[in-house]
């Protein structure tokens, strides 16, 4: 016990990203509510996009992956420890317009199921699926 | 369903927690993430495409390709919400008119009245009366709103922003003034055909430019041969180039949350919205 909490320190950013992402599948799992289910995705893809961007993070003062003194000074020599990892930014980038996109079109499925069921609890829909 | 499903969770988190283990500490700068590409994309960037702002060119320039597709995802996700909700089967309206001098309200099934003339004006179903406050506002905010936007949009090579950010601000001031008004006077502004043709049009541009390129000479989505039509070097070119991508995105992603919004909130009937 007493080796465990040094890890949990040194990584607790990843603990609690395991966490979050643990709610949102335990929600799209068990979740009766069509858009509960929707709601624990999104979740799950908020922890995904916040493990990316911590994983750009760089201790010792980094700052954010805009050159400075870009323009106007001429060549100098950059040094990539003292800007933040600009890659995980890239993909985060595009992962949150996939995120809305899949929510988007996940939402207008949702609409036609509540039309023609008039429900969205899943047990119901599925019971009148059977009936027919 | 629900113990299996707690059991599962509890498993898959037990597992990934255990994996923690061998992931670099918090910030470390010498982790694999930030160790073998990204040292070079921000030695590089200025050098070669002479834009400041990492990100922006390693979305619109090194990951062309990434973009490129990532905005023909959003566009899929807009003609998905199309044709899901605005194609399939629809059902003749009820529609409310409202008389201005008395308030008496008219339901009509079917049929129509104009939109608004001097003695009626069509409402929504669950009409309350106009909040002044709330439309006079939005009303002089939207233009500011859009303004920045385009800063957002053009700003993007030296500040964080870019077409994403800027067209997705684009298409939520559209949207205020669907939800401080009423959706048909944001249709009016925007039409549904209008708002139809600039989603292919801004992938489009995306592949148009990429295509230029190739016309030039260069490889496709490598800025650098518009050097020709630009009147510019190469470097300068390749900065250009992403300004003219960004563009693009943004003209998709404004198009398509406008769409995605009108379509949602109104069921696909696009009369009415919250």
């Amino acid at each position: 016990m007493t080796d465990l909490i040094p890890v949990i320190v040194a990584k607790y950013n990843y603990w609690l990203y395991i966490v979050l992402m643990m709610i949102g599948l335990y929600a799209m799992i068990a979740k009766n509510n069509l858009i509960k289910k929707l709601v624990g995705m999104n979740i799950f893809q908020t922890s995904i996009i916040l493990f990316y961007v911590s994983m750009g993070c760089k201790t010792g003062g980094a700052t954010i992956p805009i050159i400075q003194h870009g323009l106007g000074v001429g060549h100098h020599a950059i040094d990539p420890a003292h800007y933040v990892n600009p890659l995980p930014h890239v993909l985060m980038l595009t992962a949150i317009v996939v995120s809305v996109s899949t929510f988007g079109v996940a939402v207008a499925l949702a609409i036609k199921i509540y039309q023609r069921h008039k429900t969205l609890e899943e047990d119901e829909i599925l019971a009148q699926s059977r009936e027919r | 369903m629900k113990t299996a499903g707690l059991i599962i969770v509890v498993l898959a988190g037990a597992i990934l927690l255990y994996a923690t283990r061998d992931f670099p500490p918090w910030g470390a700068p010498d982790s694999p993430a930030s160790t073998h590409v990204s040292p070079r994309y921000l030695q590089k960037s200025m050098e070669e495409t002479a834009v400041p702002n990492v990100v922006t060119s390693v979305l619109a320039d090194y990951r062309g390709f990434d973009t490129m597709f990532e905005t023909t995802v959003i566009f899929c996700a807009g003609i998905g919400c199309f044709a899901l909700l605005r194609i399939l089967r629809r059902k003749p309206e009820d529609r409310y008119y409202r008389h201005i001098a008395t308030e008496i309200t008219l339901h009509l099934k079917g049929g129509k009245l104009p939109e608004k003339s001097r003695e009626f004006e069509r409402i929504d179903t669950l009409w309350t009366p106009y909040d002044l406050i709330i439309k006079t506002m939005c009303r002089i905010l939207v233009p500011f709103i859009q303004l920045f936007a385009l800063y957002v949009i053009a700003h993007g090579h030296h500040s964080p922003g870019g077409g994403f950010q800027g067209g997705v601000i684009l298409g939520a001031s559209m949207i205020l003034v669907a939800i401080s008004h009423n959706m048909r006077t944001a249709i009016g502004r925007i039409s549904e055909k209008t708002d139809n043709l600039l989603m292919p049009t801004g992938v489009f541009i995306y592949a148009g430019i990429g295509t230029l390129c190739l016309i030039l000479g260069a490889n496709f989505l490598d800025y650098s041969g518009l050097s020709t039509i630009l009147f510019s070097g190469p470097i300068m070119a390749r900065s250009h180039g992403i300004f003219g991508v960004e563009i693009g995105v943004g003209i998709t992603v404004m198009a398509v949350m406008i769409s995605i919004y009108n379509n949602l909130a109104s069921a696909g009937k696009q009369d009415e919205g919250l």
